[in-house]
């Protein structure tokens, strides 16, 4: 794939019958990129989806995949070629079998890769014979997975893949996610709100928060760069408010005072110096924590 | 695989990979010349990115650990180097085993000590490090 982002959305506003579901929503997915989409439910992950797929036209914004505008039908079909979607509910025929659905599957896609399609029916141990309708939600997963990926698509997008899977399960999905993406380099976007599958293998990171982005970057960079730097005081921990960027949030309890940073330590320890702390620590932060801080409590 | 980074931890899954690469080398389960797992089948091993993997490699083809032979794969460096290496860091590890010995003879708990070792290393990163 060429350099560059394969998704971008700028100021993206979503309204359906007054309710926004997104609200000014930006984000940028980089070639090559596995990105996990996480927030929690409700925050707009799937509508933003539906846009990028052109199942849903936004109130305001833009929002562009392979740089073709998701809003214009024409070029919707473009994109929906190029990209292999694995939906919350599969989009899976009932009626067929798995070999069934999946010769279907194969004759709209002149790219289909056949030597592919019967490495993952045996890796991921999916009976061919066998109606779809008794197929377990793993398994339902895994075919769409396969129907996704074998188009030969430049994008995979998928909306909660791992949602009700067991442990094994998930393991198998994400395993084949990276596999894939190693091997074709394909774009990967996924929604989640198992932070767990995202740390493990994403290298992106978007948070959306209530319609908007919370956070977004390299989850390499955010690690390095969120400390919580603690300081403990004489006496009560001072009302104070930090200058310096990258605050996230000030918490005090008693003697001592939390700060979430996104910045690394130095602008905070700085400037708390005036304010003679008695000690100073400063710990990581997990993604998770990052999360929480970051996604509004409800309130 | 020797290697086994910790998604969940705060430090970012290269460092962590490029950290127990070097363990290997210092233990000996690496030796001078021995190949490593190439990039996708170490990524789908350890079901983590590419990307990181491919990260981590070339973080550690800079510092002289390993080298990356185009269309080969990548190989643990010459031998002096990694004696070099293999010296300090038995030497650092007499150190470190001495202070934890001390610490815990003090009552410091073990996630005490690790704590008290994560903070010195937040300072040295931040001082090192003037954006931050």
């Amino acid at each position: 794939m060429a350099d560059g982002f394969v998704i971008e959305t700028t100021d993206l506003h979503k309204r359906y019958d007054g309710v926004e579901a997104l609200r000014g929503l930006t984000l940028a997915v980089p070639a090559g990129s596995i990105c996990g989409f996480l927030g929690r439910t409700g925050a707009g992950k799937t509508t933003t989806i539906k846009i990028l797929l052109g199942m849903a036209a936004p109130t305001s914004g833009r929002a562009a995949v392979f740089g073709l505008p998701a809003d214009s039908p024409a070029a919707s079909v473009d994109i929906r070629r190029r990209t292999g979607f694995v939906g919350d509910d599969k989009g899976l025929y009932d009626a067929m079998t798995v070999r069934g659905i999946v010769r279907h599957t194969a004759s709209f896609y002149p790219k289909w890769n056949r030597e592919m399609e019967e490495r993952y029916l045996r890796r991921f141990e999916l009976p061919a014979e066998r109606g779809i309708k008794g197929l377990s939600r793993g398994m339902r997963t895994k075919l769409a997975m396969l129907l996704a990926i074998c188009r030969g698509a430049d994008l995979l997008v998928l909306d909660e893949p791992t949602t009700g899977l067991d442990p094994a399960a998930t393991e198998d999905v994400l395993q084949a996610l990276v596999g894939h993406a190693a091997e074709q380099g394909t774009t990967v976007f996924f929604s989640s709100h198992q932070l767990g599958d995202v740390e493990q293998i994403a290298d992106h990171v978007v948070i959306i928060d209530r319609g908007r982005t919370a956070v977004a970057g390299s989850l390499d960079d955010l690690k390095q760069g969120y400390r919580r730097i603690q300081l403990v005081f004489d006496g009560d921990a001072p009302a104070y408010t930090f200058q310096t960027k990258g605050v996230e949030r000030v918490k005090r309890s008693g003697r001592v005072m939390t700060v979430l940073s996104s910045a690394g330590i130095d602008g905070v320890l700085g400037e708390a110096r005036a304010l003679n702390p008695v000690s100073t620590d400063s710990t990581p932060v997990t993604l998770k924590d990052i999360f929480l801080d970051t996604v509004a409590v409800e309130d | 695989m020797i290697f086994r980074p910790n998604a969940a931890s705060g430090v970012p899954i290269y460092l962590q990979l490029m950290e127990q690469v070097k363990h290997a080398i210092e233990t000996g389960a690496l030796r001078s010349g021995d190949q490593l797992p190439g990039i996708r089948p170490l990524a789908e091993e350890l079901v983590i990115n590419p990307n990181t993997v491919a990260k981590a490699y070339r973080e550690l083809e800079h510092e002289g650990v390993i080298e990356l032979r185009h269309g080969a794969g990548a190989f643990v460096s010459g031998a002096a180097r990694e004696k070099k290496l293999t010296d300090r860091l038995r030497a650092g590890q007499t150190i470190v085993a001495s202070a934890v010995d001390k610490l815990r003879s003090r009552g410091v708990t073990e996630a005490e000590i690790r704590r008290l070792f994560e903070a010195e290393l937040t300072k040295l990163t931040g001082k090192g490090d003037q954006r931050g």
